[in-house]
């Protein structure tokens, strides 16, 4: 029973990564596909979540740790450069 | 299950690695490449390899576009 | 019985975050301006991720901390680059829709700019007395 609802959210979520996707395809200034890739990188981590929970392991959820903090700092690197330069 | 979510995962990855090759703006070409880099995390991880997904998400998302952003800024500094 | 109920519980709160991130990224399709996209997406998401956590908390009460850790995580950084973010794009100008009212941060400008000159009027004028 909870294994259907799990597998409902994860079809949610990459729906909603395909239609950033879209974005991240159209966007016509970098600064809206930055925030794609951001948008795509927070739905990752709930999906990387939902995997995690389905397959049962705990060490899953450390991936999702690091892609937090790799997707902030690429984030930060990315409008610091188009603010002035590292 | 596992095949539907690798499926759509790899056809967005595929998108990324096009707008990386062949868009003209290299600021966008650096953000696709770790784009890519970041589906590619997610695919290992449907094969049972944590260890490397975690590998790939700080080599190739982290360090790749922190180094390409230094060198990009280098260049323009020098071209004003 | 009992776990039963909880996981139903925390699969329905589960969906419903997955929702709000399907809806975050609508507003960032569907959005006029780079401003609104950042601000559709970015709080949309967060709080979608946030609720995806807490329902899978209730199906496996005994990882609490690696949740909570990233709960946190996600709702300290995420606000902190959507603030980066747009003002990084205000400073290279990405254009205003047509339909924005009010530019605080141009009419502060402009404020700032005729209280300078009055300021150095003033100066101009003591000097000269």
């Amino acid at each position: 029973m909870v294994n259907i609802l799990i597998i409902i959210a994860i079809s949610i979520t990459l729906l909603s990564i395909a239609v950033s996707m879209l974005r991240f395809i159209l966007g016509p200034s970098p600064v809206d596909r930055v925030i794609a890739f951001d948008v795509m990188s927070v739905s990752s981590i709930a999906l990387i979540a939902f995997i995690s929970v389905v397959s049962k392991r705990v060490i899953y959820m450390d991936v999702a740790l690091v892609y937090g903090i790799l997707g902030f700092l690429g984030v930060i690197v990315v409008a610091r450069y188009l603010e002035k330069g590292m | 299950m596992f095949v539907v979510i690798a499926i759509i995962i790899g056809v967005a990855s595929l998108i990324g690695g096009y707008i990386a090759i062949h868009h003209e703006d290299l600021s966008v070409a650096i953000i696709a490449s770790g784009l890519v880099s970041l589906f590619a995390s997610i695919l290992f991880l449907l094969l049972a390899a944590p260890d490397v997904a975690m590998t790939e998400a700080a080599i190739g998302s982290g360090l790749t576009t922190l180094i390409f952003f230094y060198v990009l800024n280098k260049i323009r500094q020098r071209n004003d | 019985m009992d776990t039963n109920i909880l996981e139903i519980i925390g699969g329905s709160i589960a969906i419903a975050g997955s929702i709000f991130l399907l809806l975050g990224s609508i507003g960032l399709y569907r959005m006029p301006d780079a401003y609104n996209r950042i601000q559709a997406g970015t709080k949309a998401s967060t709080l979608g991720t946030i609720l995806s956590l807490l329902g899978l908390f209730f199906i496996f009460p005994s990882w609490f901390g690696k949740f909570m850790v990233l709960i946190l995580f996600v709702l300290i950084t995420n606000p902190v680059s959507s603030h980066v973010l747009a003002r990084a794009a205000y400073h290279i100008m990405v254009p205003l829709t047509k339909l924005t009212q009010v530019d605080k941060w141009k009419e502060r400008r402009e404020i700032d700019e005729s209280r300078k000159a009055h300021l150095r009027k003033v100066k101009i004028q003591k000097e000269g007395e």
